[in-house]
């Protein structure tokens, strides 16, 4: 089965009704495409979870820390200047909540599936890399001139075991202007 | 009578937006105790009564559905109305959730206007004639 048809307009709507009811903002969609597994440098705030079932795979959110800190400031409506604790968790709500939604969208296609707890990373130069040959579904989308970048690989379970390792430079505390 | 309402979530951004929901919707509420596990929601109640629990599913340590089964089979908690809120809209975990007694489920992302839909029947149910 090709999963991008069905994962595209979940992730679509998943990201504009969680977005719209928790942040009361419209994002706009940008472009799209498919990643290998090819290694790719962050910077930033990047969230995963995991999702197990007969089929298996990981969502992810990643920003920058401005845009993060925007988030957590919309979102708890207080006031968030720098990528603290109160920041990464509201990204990684965020996270549950987008993933949910789509993991919700997909059961109707690949049976039930378990959602892990989220994770999230926060600094520079690190790289974020997924064991076996998985190709990542990736959607951007704009918040002004914010782009939350989402990215999300499913495959059956036993053909692509998927693994996301983190092989992070040493985090640092960004203080960030908004 | 004001409500005291126990939210149990581990992310302590939802926990947040749910006391400011909460105090949006206009219900008489007194105290909105907040805990970030089942385990801190058992511990709590040993010392606070609450009128209702508003837990999340997925957590770690003891999750919502534990606890809900830690309630429903105390004789002093059982008559505690447990609403399940949580991303999960499949009807495994809700399924397991109505059948271990939890009083209604609310979907993530939520409304203020879905909270107050969900709990004012709870809350303040239509006496029967």
């Amino acid at each position: 089965m090709n999963i991008e048809p069905i994962l595209v307009p979940a992730i679509r709507k998943a990201v504009a009704e969680v977005f719209s009811t928790m942040l009361q903002v419209e994002v706009v969609e940008g472009e799209r495409g498919i990643e290998s597994s090819t290694p790719d440098t962050n910077d930033g705030v990047v969230s995963f979870i995991g999702l197990t079932g007969a089929w298996a795979g990981t969502g992810s959110l990643a920003c920058s820390p401005a845009l993060a800190c925007r988030i957590c400031a919309q979102m708890l409506m207080t006031e968030a200047t720098s990528v603290n604790e109160e920041v990464l968790d509201a990204v990684a709500e965020l996270t549950n909540m987008i993933v949910g939604s789509v993991k919700n969208d997909l059961e109707g296609h690949v049976g039930p599936l378990g959602l892990s707890i989220p994770t999230v990373v926060f600094g520079r130069n690190f790289r974020t890399k997924s064991a076996g040959s998985s190709e990542w579904v990736v959607m951007r989308f704009h918040w002004q001139d914010d782009i939350l970048v989402v990215k999300m690989c499913l495959a059956p379970r036993g053909k692509n075991l998927h693994v996301v390792a983190h092989a992070p430079a040493p985090a640092c505390a960004v203080d960030v202007k908004i | 009578m004001d409500a005291d309402i126990l939210v149990v979530d581990d992310s302590a951004a939802i926990r947040k937006i749910l006391q400011r929901v909460l105090r949006q919707t206009g219900m008489a509420i007194r105290t909105i105790y907040e805990a970030g596990d089942g385990q801190e929601a058992l511990d709590l109640l040993k010392s606070q009564n609450v009128d209702l629990v508003l837990t999340d599913i997925n957590m770690p340590r003891m999750d919502g559905l534990q606890l809900l089964g830690a309630l429903k089979a105390s004789p002093q908690w059982r008559q505690v109305p447990v609403v399940m809120i949580t991303t999960e809209g499949g009807e495994t975990k809700v399924g397991e959730a109505v059948k271990l007694g939890a009083a209604g489920y609310v979907r993530k992302p939520f409304t203020a206007d879905q909270i107050k839909e969900k709990l004012v029947g709870i809350l303040q149910p239509v006496p029967l004639l």
